[in-house]
C-alpha cells in the first residue's frame, strides 16, 4: 500500500470555494417564497410572563405570523426540551421549553417569534409585540446563589444546586496530615463564550410532495438535532433531514440542540413555507451557550523536595439557568485537575449552581482550561515556596513514560477508568523549554529588568481526554463513475475534516484524493452520527474510515481478481485502477469494478458476495485517548498601562500520531489565540440583576493579530494503542493550558513587586490595581 | 414606510441596477439583492470585518454602508477578487499555502482588506500587516498563517507571479 498523503502536509481541499466566494453557510440558503424569523426575547434575567398581546405585530405590513408557545404544535409546546447529556448526579434536571410559557429566566430566552418577508420587517414587528412581565429576584453570582436564602433561579425549586458530587481518590486526609508543607489558593475563572465569526442560523422547509422537512443548521451535531427535533414534533426521524452545510467555526456552543432550531422548523411546518433565521451577534451574546464563572478553594500537600502528597478543595460552577448538556463541564474539570503529575490522594467537592444567566455547556477546552489553570497555579505556589525552579518542581512530580498506561485514580467522563494510554510528559516539557530558550531567560529578564521593562516566563502542563464516543461513522463507496462517495456523521466547521479523512481514504483505498467526493454533516448521507465535540473526530471518524476503506479494498481486489483472471495476491491498486501485476498486467477501473458489484438482473451473485462496492464503519472507541503538552510564554508587562505583551509563545504538543500537520499545527495555534482570550480579554459581563453588559465587540475583547504571537511548536507524538491510526484529538489542547501560562508569565514579569494572581482574565485595569496595592507607583514616584 | 430608491452600482466590473430601500445595508444588498453570497455578516457593528468590501479600491464596512451610499460608485467583493472561473490568486493562493484560513468565514473581509494593503503598500513588515489585520477578527488560525500568506504573496507580487 503507498502512503502518500497520511503524515503529509496536504493543502486543504475545503479551500479553494472558501476562498472565492463559493463556501455555502446556511445564510446562503435561500429558497423561493421563503420568509424571515426574528425572536421576541426576555429583558429580564427572571420575570413572570403575565400576558402577550402580538395584535399589533400581526397587523403590521409583510408579517405573515407572530407564534407563542400555544401556536407551537404538541408535544413542542408543552414540553421541555430533551436533555442531551443526563447524569444521575443532576438533582436539578431543568432544561427550557422552546417557547417561554409562563417564566422567563434569563434574559435573552425565547418568548415568541415573528415570521415575516424580510428580517426588517420582522425586527419591525418584533418591537411591536407587547410582553407583560412581572419581574422576579435574580441570581447572578454563582457562590451567592449557594448561599442560604438566595432568590431561586427557578420559582418553582427550593434552591440553586443543580448538582453536587465529589471526586476522590486515596487517603487525603493522611496526605495533609502528615505533609512538611501545604500551599492554598483560592481562584476565579471566566471562560467567555464560543464566539464563531459566523452566528447560529436556521433554514427549515417542508416539501409538501415528499412530506420531508429539511433543516439546515449552523450546527456541529447534526444528527442529535434530528434526534431532538423527532421528538419535538412528534415526527418521524425518517422524514426529518438535517444538513450542517459549511459552518463558520464552533467551538462549542453550536455542539448543543436550541430552542431556534425546533421553532423554526415548526414554523416552517405551520405556515407552509420555508423559514429563515439568522441569528445576529447581540442575539448570540445573550442566547448562544457560554463557559463562565468558575471558583476554585484548593490546597496542595508536598514533601521538602516538592513531591505531591496530595491535594482537595472544592469548586463551585455557575451552569446558568439551565443544564442542557448535564454537568459535564464541571465533571471534566474535575477529573483534569491531576494532570500529568503522580497524585497519590485527591479529592474535590463540585457544586453546581443555577443562576439567572445564559445556560453553560463546553467551548473549546470545556473545564479543562480552570482544571489546568488551578493545578498549575498550585504547582507555581510550591515552587515559589520552596524557592525551586517551576520547571524542576514540574519534572519531580511527572508520571514517567514506562508508567503507562497510568490509572489516576479516577472516572472520566466516558464512563470509562481515567487511564493514560499514552505519553512522555517529561520529553514534551524539556521540547517546549528548548524552543523557548528557557535556559537563556535569566539572561534576557536582567537586561531587560536592567532597561527598566518588566519580562516573565510562565509554564504550564496538562493532560486532555480526547476522542470520546459513542462513535462516528463513515461510509466509503466507489460509484459507477469511478469516483469514491464518502459520508460521515462527523462535520466541519474548520477543522479540515474533509481534507483529513481523504488522505487517510486514498491511500487505503488506493485513489486519488481528487476523486474523493465527501458528504459531511448530512443526516440522509450516514443513518448515524454524533458530530464534533470533545476533539473526537480524527479518532472516531479517522479510524472509520481507515477501516471503511480496508474493506472495500479488499472488495476491490476480490472483483478484481475475477474479472482480470489472476489471483488475488496478483493485484494491485493505484490511482483508482485494479492492476494484475502478471502477463500483459491488464487493468480494470473502480468504476467499472462498481457495476460489477451490482451483478446482473435476473443473474445469481457469487456465493458470498454483497452488492455494491461499499461499505460503512463505526468505530467505537474503548476509552478517551489523552493528549498532552507544555505550553512555556515569554511575556512583558508595561507596569505603567498594565499592557501584556506576548514576546514568544512556545508549545510542544502530543496528539499521537498526525495525520496532517499543517492542519494540526492550525489547531494549535488557533487554540493558543482562543486561550491567549480567555487569559487576558474575554470576559461575559452580568449585573446583579444578571442582565449582561458586554454585548458588542467593543465591550467583549477578541484576541486581535496584534495580540497572538507565532507559536513554535514541536510534535511529541506518542501513538494511541486504542485506535487503529493511532491518533489524538488535537482541537483543544492549543487552548487548555495557554491561561495558566500566561498568568504565570504575568506573575513572574512582576516579580520585583511580589504580586500574585489567582484569576482570569488578567485585564490590564487588574494588573494596574495589583501593582498599586503592591506600593508599584510609590516606589516609581520615590 | 420610506419611499425606495433605484440605484446603479458597478459590482466586479458590471453595472447593477436595483431598487432598494434606503436602509438596506450594502451587505445584505450585496448577499440578498445580488445573490453574492461570498461577503459575510459576522457582528453587524463593524468591529469584526467580515463584511469587508473594496468601494472604489478602499475597504469598507458593508455592514455599516448603506445600499444608497455606494450608488454611482464600484464595489468589488470576494468575488471579483481572483482571476474567475474559480481560479485563485496570488493571494489566495497563498491563503491555502499556509492554511490561512479554516472555516473560511472570516476569510473574504481579510482578502479584501489585505488586497487593499498590497496596492498601497507592495512591501509591508509583518507588524504593518498585523497592524492593519486588526480590524479583521478570526476566531479559528490565530492569524499566523494569514500574516505569513501576505508575506508570502507580497513577495511574489513583487516578483511578478501574476
Amino acid at each position: 500500500m503507498g502512503v502518500k498523503h497520511f503524515g503529509a502536509r496536504v493543502a486543504r481541499l475545503e479551500d479553494p470555494a472558501l476562498l472565492t466566494g463559493r463556501g455555502r453557510y446556511v445564510d446562503d440558503v435561500n429558497i423561493p417564497g421563503m420568509l424571515h424569523a426574528c425572536f421576541v426575547r426576555s429583558p429580564h434575567g427572571h420575570a413572570l410572563i403575565q400576558s402577550i398581546d402580538a395584535g399589533a405585530a400581526r397587523q403590521m405590513p409583510g408579517v405573515h405570523a407572530v407564534l407563542t408557545a400555544d401556536d407551537l404544535p404538541a408535544p413542542m409546546a408543552g414540553a421541555r426540551m430533551p436533555m442531551l447529556v443526563p447524569n444521575a448526579a443532576i438533582a436539578a434536571l431543568r432544561t427550557q421549553h422552546c417557547l417561554a410559557r409562563d417564566e422567563v429566566c434569563y434574559v435573552g430566552q425565547t418568548v415568541a417569534v415573528v415570521i415575516a418577508e424580510s428580517r426588517y420587517l420582522a425586527e419591525d414587528a418584533v418591537a411591536m409585540v407587547e410582553v407583560d412581565y412581572d419581574p422576579l429576584p435574580a441570581v447572578s453570582d454563582c457562590r451567592a446563589a449557594l448561599e442560604p436564602g438566595a432568590p431561586t433561579a427557578h420559582r418553582d425549586l427550593p434552591d440553586n444546586l443543580a448538582s453536587a458530587f465529589r471526586q476522590s481518590f486515596g487517603d487525603v486526609d493522611a496526605a495533609f496530615a502528615g505533609a512538611p508543607h501545604v500551599f492554598r489558593e483560592s481562584l476565579f475563572q471566566h471562560r467567555g463564550g464560543g464566539m464563531a465569526l459566523e452566528t447560529r442560523g436556521v433554514v427549515a422547509h417542508h416539501d409538501r410532495i415528499t412530506d420531508l422537512l429539511t433543516v439546515w443548521s449552523a450546527t456541529q451535531t447534526p444528527h442529535i438535532g434530528r434526534r431532538m427535533i423527532a421528538d419535538l414534533l412528534g415526527r418521524s426521524p425518517e422524514r426529518i433531514r438535517v444538513i450542517a452545510p459549511d459552518v463558520g467555526g464552533g467551538f462549542g456552543p453550536k455542539a448543543i440542540f436550541y430552542a431556534e432550531e425546533a421553532v423554526i422548523a415548526a414554523a416552517a411546518l405551520l405556515l407552509g413555507t420555508p423559514v429563515k433565521w439568522i441569528e445576529d451577534r447581540r442575539e448570540h451574546f445573550l442566547a448562544a451557550t457560554q463557559e463562565r464563572d468558575q471558583h476554585w478553594d484548593v490546597e496542595i500537600a508536598v514533601e521538602a523536595d516538592g513531591r505531591i502528597r496530595g491535594v482537595r478543595g472544592s469548586l463551585i460552577h455557575d451552569t446558568g439557568a439551565f443544564v442542557p448538556w448535564g454537568v459535564i463541564m464541571p465533571y471534566i474539570a474535575s477529573a483534569t485537575m491531576p494532570g500529568p503529575y503522580v497524585l497519590p490522594a485527591y479529592q474535590l467537592d463540585v457544586k453546581v449552581a443555577l443562576t439567572n444567566k445564559v445556560a453553560t455547556t463546553p467551548v473549546r477546552g470545556a473545564g479543562r482550561p480552570q482544571a489546568v489553570f488551578a493545578m498549575e497555579r498550585l504547582m507555581d505556589r510550591v515552587a515559589q515556596g520552596l524557592g525551586i525552579d517551576p520547571a524542576e518542581v514540574r519534572r519531580r512530580n511527572f508520571i514517567q513514560p514506562e508508567q503507562m498506561p497510568y490509572a489516576v485514580g479516577l472516572i472520566f467522563r466516558d464512563g470509562k477508568p481515567l487511564v493514560y494510554d499514552s505519553g512522555d510528559y517529561p520529553k514534551a516539557q524539556a521540547e517546549a523549554l528548548t524552543l523557548a530558550d528557557h535556559a537563556g531567560f535569566p539572561a534576557r529578564k536582567a537586561a531587560a529588568l536592567k532597561a527598566g521593562r518588566h519580562i516573565g516566563i510562565g509554564i504550564a502542563n496538562y493532560v486532555e481526554g480526547t476522542g470520546l464516543g459513542p462513535f462516528e461513522g463513515v461510509t466509503v463507496r466507489v460509484q459507477q463513475n469511478g469516483k469514491v462517495l464518502v459520508a460521515t456523521g462527523a462535520t466541519n466547521q474548520g477543522q479540515g475534516t474533509r481534507t483529513t479523512l481523504s488522505q487517510i481514504i486514498s491511500d487505503r483505498l488506493g485513489c486519488r484524493i481528487e476523486d474523493i467526493e465527501m458528504s459531511i454533516g448530512d443526516t440522509a448521507a450516514i443513518a448515524n452520527g454524533v458530530g464534533a465535540f470533545a476533539s473526537r473526530q480524527a479518532v472516531n471518524a479517522g479510524s472509520s474510515a481507515a477501516m471503511a476503506a480496508e474493506v472495500v479494498r479488499a472488495r476491490v481486489v476480490q472483483l478484481a481478481a475475477r474479472a482480470l483472471g489472476v489471483p488475488e495476491a496478483e493485484v494491485a491498486i493505484e490511482d483508482g485502477k485494479a492492476i494484475a501485476q502478471s502477463g500483459n498486467r491488464p487493468e480494470i477501473g473502480f468504476g467499472d469494478l462498481a457495476r460489477l458489484s451490482q451483478g446482473m438482473p435476473g443473474f445469481s451473485m457469487a456465493a458470498g458476495d454483497m452488492p455494491g462496492l461499499e461499505h460503512t464503519a463505526y468505530f467505537t472507541p474503548p476509552q478517551a485517548s489523552y493528549c498532552s503538552g507544555t505550553h512555556v510564554v515569554e511575556a512583558e508587562v508595561d507596569i505603567m498601562t498594565g499592557g501584556v505583551r506576548l514576546l514568544t509563545y512556545s508549545v510542544a504538543h502530543d496528539s499521537g500520531t498526525i495525520i496532517n500537520p499543517l492542519i494540526v499545527d492550525g489547531q494549535v495555534q488557533g487554540g493558543v489565540a482562543h486561550g491567549i482570550g480567555n487569559a487576558l480579554m474575554e470576559f461575559m459581563k452580568y449585573d446583579e440583576n444578571a442582565q449582561p453588559v458586554t454585548t458588542t465587540f467593543a465591550d467583549y475583547l477578541m484576541p486581535m493579530a496584534t495580540d497572538v504571537p507565532t507559536c513554535r511548536i514541536a510534535h511529541v507524538e506518542s501513538p494511541s494503542p486504542l485506535n487503529p491510526l493511532g491518533v489524538k484529538g488535537a482541537g483543544e489542547g492549543g487552548t487548555i493550558p495557554a491561561a495558566a501560562a500566561i498568568v504565570a508569565a504575568v506573575e513572574d514579569a512582576l516579580s520585583p513587586f511580589g504580586i500574585r494572581f489567582s484569576e482570569t482574565p488578567l485585564t490590564p485595569e487588574r494588573i494596574v490595581e495589583a501593582l498599586t496595592v503592591a506600593g508599584a507607583y510609590k516606589r516609581a514616584a520615590s | 414606510m420610506i419611499a425606495k430608491r433605484n440605484i446603479s452600482v458597478e459590482v466586479n466590473g458590471a453595472l447593477r441596477q436595483a431598487e432598494v430601500e434606503p436602509r438596506l445595508t450594502l451587505a445584505d444588498f450585496l448577499r440578498h439583492t445580488l445573490d453574492l453570497t461570498g461577503t459575510h455578516v459576522g457582528c453587524e457593528h463593524g468591529v469584526c470585518g467580515a463584511c469587508t468590501v473594496l468601494v472604489d479600491g478602499r475597504s469598507a464596512r458593508s455592514c455599516l454602508t448603506f445600499a444608497v451610499q455606494v450608488d454611482g460608485r464600484a464595489v468589488t467583493t470576494i468575488e471579483g477578487l481572483g482571476p474567475g472561473a474559480g481560479g485563485l490568486g496570488v493571494l489566495q493562493e497563498a491563503f491555502q499555502r499556509h492554511h490561512a484560513l479554516q472555516c473560511g468565514f472570516c476569510t473574504p473581509g481579510m482578502l479584501t482588506t489585505l488586497t487593499e494593503l498590497l496596492n498601497d503598500n507592495p512591501d509591508p513588515t509583518e507588524d504593518e500587516v498585523r497592524e492593519v489585520i486588526t480590524g479583521n477578527l478570526c476566531r479559528c488560525t490565530g492569524y499566523a498563517g494569514i500574516v505569513a500568506a501576505a508575506l508570502d504573496a507580497a513577495r511574489r507580487l513583487r516578483e511578478g507571479e501574476a
